[in-house]
């Protein structure tokens, strides 16, 4: 192959590969990716499933509503409600929630909504806000992790 | 002369580095719901911050090469490269250090989170792509247009809390971080942007000492 052939089979070679590229990436921003990359759904977008909502693994996201956790730290079972403003959905959980776990957290859930009974999790994960405080006079800050330890 | 000014600059950055960080450790007040584990902030934000501008530096030196055809771009760009990865794998491993404890997970393929693995993967892709191509000049006309292209991913990245949903939570800014959290933020941020310089200037030297030396041996034995 002479040079001027082959150099010219390397441009047409990187121009595909290049047209892959800008087209993966713009099919990632303009495309209908929008619907797939959702990361969580609110329980309000659950529930308008209907049917469809139950026995399928899903992301739930929400805030913890005030007033309703129930904690049993001998069977380690966690019950709280998840709430997005207008709608909630109570959560069943059987593991150690983060330490950062309380009342008006945000929180994502794994899991499946059961049709017998509540949103089992699979996992809990907590969704800290951009704010960021020191302790109020006389208060302490919180020591993640002291009290696994005992 | 050369000397002191190359040593003189070292000490200030790596001493600036560390009084940053004592301040941000022992001076700066713990946050009342993390503890001290905010603390965390001061090195995952500076890391995340200075890779995009390690990104920038690739970027634009991509542009000044296509347009100057001048080697010393892409030898600049090359050391960014290199040192916008080493950044990069910093914020993602600082960010699932500091993820454990907070979200009570290491890792989640949020946007954020899967945007910034696949920032890493590009520039390294683009550092191997680079060590692919054996011809000088030939390297450099091709890595040119690909620094272009990938930096596409760094406002995507950016963007991407707000865009869409995600786990990590969106930008901080100083009106919802306390004002002494501010303060030791931008003290690490600019003792970041000291290493980030002196390490891109060290590799950027090293790059062009290394042809140099290619050069000769090349002309030695043709």
């Amino acid at each position: 192959m002479s040079d001027l052939k082959k150099q010219k089979k390397n441009w047409v070679s990187l121009g595909f590969a290049l047209a892959i590229i800008v087209g993966g990436l713009s099919y990632l921003i303009f495309g209908k990716l929008e619907k797939n990359i959702v990361y969580f759904v609110t329980p309000t977008e659950l529930l308008a499933k209907g049917d469809l909502a139950y026995d399928k693994p899903v992301r739930l996201g929400g805030t913890v509503k005030k007033g309703s956790i129930q904690w049993d730290a001998e069977r380690v079972s966690l019950k709280f409600l998840l709430s997005d403003g207008s709608k909630e959905i109570s959560i069943v959980s059987y593991e150690t929630p983060p330490q950062m776990f309380q009342e008006g957290m945000g929180v994502v859930v794994e899991g499946k909504l059961l049709k017998t009974s509540s949103f089992q999790a699979d996992r809990l994960m907590v969704k800290h806000s951009n704010e960021y405080h020191p302790p109020k006079e006389g208060e302490k800050p919180a020591i993640i992790y002291k009290e696994l330890v005992p | 002369m050369k000397k002191i000014f190359q040593y003189g600059s070292l000490i200030v950055a790596i001493g600036f580095f560390i009084f940053a960080q004592w301040w941000g450790l022992f001076r700066s007040p713990p946050d009342a719901q993390m503890g001290e584990v905010q603390k965390l902030m001061y090195v995952h934000v500076p890391a995340a911050w200075n890779s995009f501008i390690a990104y920038s530096i690739v970027f634009i030196s991509s542009i000044l090469y296509l347009v100057r055809k001048k080697m010393f771009w892409d030898h600049l760009a090359a050391s960014s490269a290199e040192v916008g990865c080493v950044l990069t794998a910093l914020t993602l491993s600082l960010g699932s250090i500091w993820g454990r404890p907070t979200w009570g997970v290491w890792w989640t393929w949020d946007a954020r989170l899967t945007t910034t693995a696949i920032l890493l993967f590009l520039y390294v892709g683009y550092l191997a792509f680079r060590a692919f191509v054996d011809d000088r000049e030939k390297r450099a006309r091709l890595s040119a247009p690909l620094g272009l292209l990938i930096f596409l991913n760094v406002p995507i990245v950016y963007f991407s809390v707000k865009w869409w949903r995600t786990l990590h939570q969106v930008q901080s800014s100083p009106s919802t971080v306390d004002p002494q959290m501010v303060l030791s933020l931008r003290l690490n941020a600019v003792a970041f942007l000291f290493i980030l310089i002196l390490f891109i200037y060290y590799r950027f030297h090293l790059s062009r000492l290394k042809e140099k030396i290619e050069n000769q041996i090349m002309g030695e034995i043709q």
